[in-house]
């Protein structure tokens, strides 16, 4: 009987997943844009690098690191950012679409349906990092012979939890505000990334801001991973962001989840959900 | 109906075994008045905005097998009180209960029993009919091949060529789209079937085809339907009992014969004439707010 319910409860989890794999299809001239948008990015503050390190007259091989550290840091501010919105964005966009009445109605718990976007976000950021990445690789000269990919990957999938976490807490806000909702997750997502060193050490940043730096997972992974990339920091060595980052998922998606059903709770109690008639 | 009879017909056969499909009792909603806003600041000083009713005291009970009608005109409170029994909306107070089930407490066991189909399309517009099934399918637990069998033998019932059904939705008319609507929620096999308004701004050839087959599915599946519309012949046609509602309230209950005896109308008359009659309004009228809602606190 458990297992007939898990076993429901993963396949409506993959029809969101693939409902949503089905919506890119359909919006494939958008995702080119998107893409192509994302890669120039990653190209030009990558080329920042380049001409930094020319004009420092430094080596090559600092270069290079420069110019790793960055293209690392757009990086991780595409995959996480697309992850983010993803699943923050689950709600606004069946509010787009008209169907959050039809889908909030079916038999599935809460956790089922914002696993599925979750799911789909996690597969459809690591794909399109994965692409930006193969773009720059070829673009500039980078120094990965010492990275290690599994180690890499291993903090990378750890910060999903906690994103997917932050996630579920911003999706709230598009079921309490149709319109200033998705605006305020476009604000989190921003503010998480500042914090985050994406493109500097957090010791540069203002000291009032460096508490919240040591706390925001989106740091670990960027430690994490230029360890991983740069340094060949193996899976032992980079096993204390790991637990971090799998410490704050384990905070953050049960709050996450909370926060959605509170959020749901309001939104069917004052028809925020939709209401005529 | 093809055999003449009417979905009546089927509840008197039970005698004295009827089980009730939908229990509503004295159910009242209210929302914040939205012309009214009140200040962020005035808020945090502890003003409250204005409630306003949109549902007052309703009570009804439909027994398993019936197609029972909700009328009246915009604004009456018909689609607010379907979402509360769709699990949609919380009453403020009162209880529905479905099949024995509190759609408060038992929100899953519920969802089970039920769908609906509402009087916009609510599908991704830029997926095909059969997408938008499959995934219907997936979120109600039903196997996908199973699913998609059953809900292309209604859409050939319904007359939606095959071609349509994979194409973006948002390329279909929308008595099409409402047609799959229909499918996608004959697909799940409800006990209880909600159809908010379903025929609105369809043209009469679908609005004919859409109600012969509520009566059809009603007349094989056994489903006991709610259908809220302010078409008069479509509820004359299809429900056995229906209730007025106007400002909120039930002002009136009963089969279509009862309630034209209990306002003096003719046996030949429309219902429209008896709702006149009751409310003293048309139902092309829409309901403004000053008198639909009443205001409940300040």
């Amino acid at each position: 009987m458990l297992m007939q319910e898990l076993r429901r409860s993963a396949l409506a989890s993959y029809g969101v997943a693939e409902r949503s794999f089905r919506l890119v299809k359909r919006y494939l001239g958008w995702e080119v844009v998107w893409l192509v948008y994302s890669a120039v990015s990653t190209l030009t503050i990558g080329l920042i690098g380049v001409s930094a390190s020319r004009a420092g007259g430094g080596e090559a091989a600092a270069g290079q690191n420069l110019t790793l550290y960055l293209v690392i840091g757009a990086l991780l501010w595409n995959y996480l950012s697309v992850l983010f919105q993803e699943v923050s964005n689950a709600v606004a966009w069946e509010r787009w679409e008209g169907t959050i009445e039809y889908t909030f109605m079916a038999p599935i718990h809460r956790l089922v349906y914002l696993a599925g976007n979750s799911l789909f976000g996690l597969g459809y950021a690591l794909l399109r990092t994965i692409l930006i990445f193969g773009i720059a690789a070829l673009w500039f000269d980078m120094d990965l012979s010492r990275a290690n990919w599994g180690a890499a990957l291993l903090v990378l999938v750890s910060s999903s939890l906690s994103f997917m976490g932050l996630g579920l807490v911003a999706a709230v806000l598009p079921l309490l505000s149709p319109e200033k909702g998705p605006q305020a997750t476009y604000i989190i997502q921003g503010l998480l990334l500042l914090v985050a060193g994406v493109y500097y050490p957090v010791d540069v940043l203002p000291e009032w801001l460096q508490p919240i730096a040591a706390i925001n997972p989106a740091t670990h992974t960027l430690d994490g991973i230029r360890a991983a990339l740069m340094e060949g920091a193996g899976v032992a060595e980079v096993m204390p962001w790991v637990l971090k980052l799998l410490l704050t998922g384990v905070l953050l998606v049960p709050l996450g989840l909370w926060v959605f059903q509170v959020g749901e709770q309001y939104a069917m109690r004052t028809g925020r959900l939709k209401r005529n008639g | 109906m093809s055999d003449g009879s009417k979905p009546g017909d089927r509840l008197a056969d039970r005698g004295n075994r009827t089980v009730l499909a939908l229990e509503v009792e004295n159910i009242v909603k209210r929302f914040a008045d939205d012309s009214e806003p009140v200040p962020l600041w005035q808020r945090l000083l502890g003003r409250r905005p204005r409630q306003v009713a949109a549902v007052r005291g309703v009570s009804f009970q439909v027994p398993e097998g019936e197609i029972f009608g909700i009328l009246g005109p915009n604004g009456s409170g018909k689609s607010t009180l379907i979402r509360v029994i769709a699990t949609l909306l919380l009453p403020d107070e009162g209880t529905v209960r479905i099949f024995g089930h509190d759609v408060v407490r038992e929100r899953t066991a519920v969802r089970q029993l039920i769908n609906r189909v509402s009087v916009e399309a609510a599908f991704f517009k830029k997926l095909s009919a059969m997408e938008n099934l499959m995934y219907a399918a997936r979120l109600y637990g039903l196997p996908v091949k199973e699913a998609t069998a059953r809900a292309g033998a209604i859409l050939d019932r319904l007359g939606l060529p095959r071609k349509k059904r994979v194409i973006p939705l948002e390329e279909l008319s929308r008595g099409q789209q409402q047609k799959v609507a229909i499918a996608r929620a004959l697909m799940t096999n409800p006990r209880l079937l909600l159809l908010d308004e379903p025929t609105t701004g369809l043209d009469p050839k679908s609005k004919r085809e859409v109600q012969d087959f509520i009566l059809e599915a009603q007349r094989e599946h056994g489903a006991t339907v709610i259908l809220t519309s302010h078409d008069m012949e479509e509820a004359e046609r299809l429900c056995q009992r229906v209730a007025f509602m106007d400002e909120g309230r039930f002002v009136a209950l009963g089969t279509p014969g009862e309630l034209k005896a209990q306002f003096g109308a003719h046996p030949e008359q429309s219902l429209e004439a008896v709702f006149l009659a009751c409310t003293g309004k048309g139902l092309g009228e829409e309901a403004g707010p000053d008198r639909v809602l009443e205001e409940v606190s300040a």
